[in-house]
């Protein structure tokens, strides 16, 4: 599909592709039937100049909703890791207005009260589970504003985990909540607050105050650009295979 | 007989004291029940319009959860859950039409039908466990309180799913007779107590509630007793406020039947989560050397 | 409060509306006052549960959208068991805040909250309300 002209020689590759006709925003166009949606829609002609992002179903910028020939259902995906098929609709729907409230989050504390002040509309779910149903990233939404509701901040950030931010559950929600902005919320308290805190990441930053590590530090720090690299090539793995039980045959800074 | 238990939004929290000492007393009655494992709140409310049915989702799903478990029955120990759940369930057993719209809406669960059976503490009680069977396991009976019993609106209205006379009933008289304690009975045992017009009109919600503790105090009671922590929020600690806005407003202690019934069982004070209650409330029942 | 009607006054879509929403026929009303009698918010409210049906037989619109009654109405139900007519009254109350509601149109605004009333508030109290009185 790319031709790339070189000095002395031309180069040509051409593969062979069936292609498939998809409409977007309602526009019919031929596309080979292996692409994302997303490089069929460059495919197409249309150039991203907002709307993509990563690239890697990460981001949350490529949320796409589209529906199927004889089929009452709304499909959603990213455009960057959702494969084409043959007659689909669609349209990307990068953002979705929501309101992210305002908060001087050292003033908190992780109380169920803090998000329900913040986000009152919370109250106005219905769990009528469009959300969860509209997820891009299969997160169990209404699930997570059921807890939060409750007060059940930590099952919340759970459940939120894998929330790349899209919108698509504001887009669709019936009370109006924006799902995503309080669900990370629900994730910082939870964090901040509500989890146990790593018992080795105090001793650590104790280690690196008592100036356990200068030494080791400036040794690396006074190498040449080279002997760093050298170091670095040679340094002793942990085996894939490895125990519980392994440890590094130099044990300085363990 | 597999028993789901449905706590409802404000059980984790802020009634807490309600849902503690209702699993404790549960326990202690050998009555087994399972938290539903994911359930989503009830909505509070039932709709009241015939063209709604969006907002009999949310208690449909929990139905439909129950089902999925296994379990043939719901036990709530809110009475407004108990109220949306009941008639939603209602509704799913006895409209066709509605049922067909809403199973269809929801093509993400399986099908419901009402087949699961809802029940509050209350009837369940009554109906399955027995009142002679529960006076044989209290310990520490109530003798000498004098405590109204509250019945609110959602267990007695609309006939549908009432567990007892609208107007004249004698489910709570029973369980706190059972209880050892002594029944003060009060004619707006049943009057709202504006429910969720402390958001819309709240002075109005303060006079209606004003108006029940005066009646109970009049009457004799020197607590009361209820079942949901709506109410629990209006009569007990909004207090406060009444007593600000309207002058000589009375002090009233208020419990969860659920407290009143573990401790009558003879369990520990830190069952009931006394903390949530009114001041007044925990100085009662060390007046009384009930804790 | 009194009301004058006249041919003018009159709009039966309200009435229609109503009952399409209700599924409630107000036209069984016998004008007894038991709901009247029976309801506790009474003191808040514009004009009785009773006058609200009278107004609502006769398709008085304009003065049904500005009385407050269905407003104040707790949809505590005892209008209803009581009714010797057998009408859900609470029923004829939620369609008459629907129609308002309906027209994406808040009886109470949840931003406008205090925060300190929240933060007191029980989460039931938050639903019923936001159910009852948004949009």
């Amino acid at each position: 599909m790319s031709t790339t002209t070189d000095e002395t020689k031309e180069v040509s590759a051409k593969v062979e592709a069936k292609l498939i006709p998809i409409y977007v925003m309602g526009k019919k166009y031929e596309v080979p039937e292996s692409l994302t949606i997303m490089k069929a829609i460059e495919y197409a002609g249309y150039k991203y100049i907002r709307g993509c992002g990563c690239r890697g179903g990460v981001c949350g910028a490529g949320s796409t909703v589209y529906r199927k020939p004889g089929d009452y259902k709304i499909y959603t995906g990213l455009a960057c890791q959702t494969v084409v098929e043959p007659n689909m609709y669609l349209t990307q729907l990068p953002f979705y207005p929501a309101i992210r409230a305002i908060y001087n989050f050292h003033e908190l504390e992780g109380k169920p009260e803090e998000i329900f002040e913040l986000y009152p509309e919370l109250f106005r779910c219905v769990a009528c589970n469009a959300c969860t149903k509209v997820c891009p990233m299969d997160v169990e939404v209404m699930d997570y504003i059921s807890a939060l509701k409750r007060g059940d901040i930590v099952e919340a950030a759970e459940i939120s985990f894998d929330c790349i931010q899209c919108g698509l559950c504001a887009s669709r929600c019936y009370g109006e909540l924006p799902q995503y902005h309080i669900a990370q919320l629900a994730r910082r308290l939870a964090g901040a607050y509500l989890t146990p805190r790593a018992e080795h990441l105090k001793t650590m930053c104790a280690n690196i105050e008592t100036g356990r590590y200068t030494e080791g530090l400036n040794s690396l720090k006074a190498m040449d650009t080279d002997m760093l690299k050298k170091t670095y090539q040679e340094r002793e793995l942990e085996p894939a295979t490895a125990g519980e039980d392994w440890t590094p045959k130099d044990s300085t800074y363990l | 007989m597999s028993i789901s238990y449905y706590p409802g939004c404000t059980l984790k929290t802020k009634a807490k004291n309600l849902e503690s000492s209702a699993l404790a007393a549960m326990k202690e009655l050998g009555i087994k029940v399972e938290e539903l494992d994911r359930w989503n709140c009830c909505g509070a409310v039932y709709s009241l319009a015939d063209d709604d049915l969006i907002h009999i989702v949310a208690p449909v799903r929990d139905l439909i959860r129950v089902k999925e478990r296994g379990h043939d029955t719901v036990l709530a120990l809110c009475s407004m859950c108990y109220n949306t759940l009941a008639r939603a369930n209602h509704l799913m057993k006895n409209d066709e039409e509605k049922r067909k719209t809403i199973n269809m809406f929801m093509d993400e669960e399986p099908d419901y039908a009402g087949e699961v059976r809802v029940v509050h503490l209350f009837d369940y009680l009554r109906d399955d466990y027995g009142w002679d069977k529960l006076k044989e396991k209290i310990k520490k009976p109530l003798n000498g309180l004098k405590v109204g019993p509250y019945y609110g609106c959602t267990l007695l209205r609309p006939k549908e799913v009432a567990l007892d006379h609208p107007d004249n009933p004698s489910i709570f008289e029973k369980f706190l007779e059972t209880l050892g304690a002594e029944v003060i009975n009060f004619p707006m045992s049943t009057q709202c107590c504006g429910a969720y017009q402390v958001l819309g009109n709240p002075d109005a919600a303060v006079k209606v509630s004003h108006e029940i503790l005066t009646d109970a105090v009049a009457h004799g009671a020197e607590a009361l007793a209820l079942t949901c922590p709506l109410c629990d929020y209006n009569l007990g600690r909004r207090q406060n406020i009444m007593q600000e806005k309207i002058e000589g407003s009375p002090e009233v202690p208020v419990y969860y039947f659920t407290q009143l019934l573990a401790l009558a069982l003879g369990l520990p004070a830190a069952d009931c989560h006394l903390e949530l209650n009114r001041e007044s409330a925990v100085n009662l029942l060390k007046d009384k050397s009930y804790i | 409060m009194s009301y004058k009607i006249t041919s003018k006054t009159i709009d039966d879509n309200l009435k229609r509306k109503v009952s399409e929403i209700s599924g409630q026929m107000a036209s069984k009303c016998f004008q007894c006052g038991t709901c009247t009698g029976s309801c506790p918010m009474i003191e808040q409210m514009h004009i009785t549960p009773r006058r609200l049906m009278a107004l609502l037989q006769w398709g008085q619109a304009d003065a049904l959208r500005n009385v407050n009654t269905h407003w104040i109405c707790a949809s505590c139900h005892v209008c209803q068991v009581r009714c010797p007519r057998g009408i859900e009254i609470p029923k004829v109350m939620e369609a008459l805040r629907l129609i308002k509601l309906r027209t994406n149109e808040n009886y109470i605004e949840p931003s406008n909250l205090q925060p300190e009333e929240i933060i007191d508030l029980p989460q039931i109290a938050l639903v019923s309300g936001f159910r009852k009185m948004t949009s």
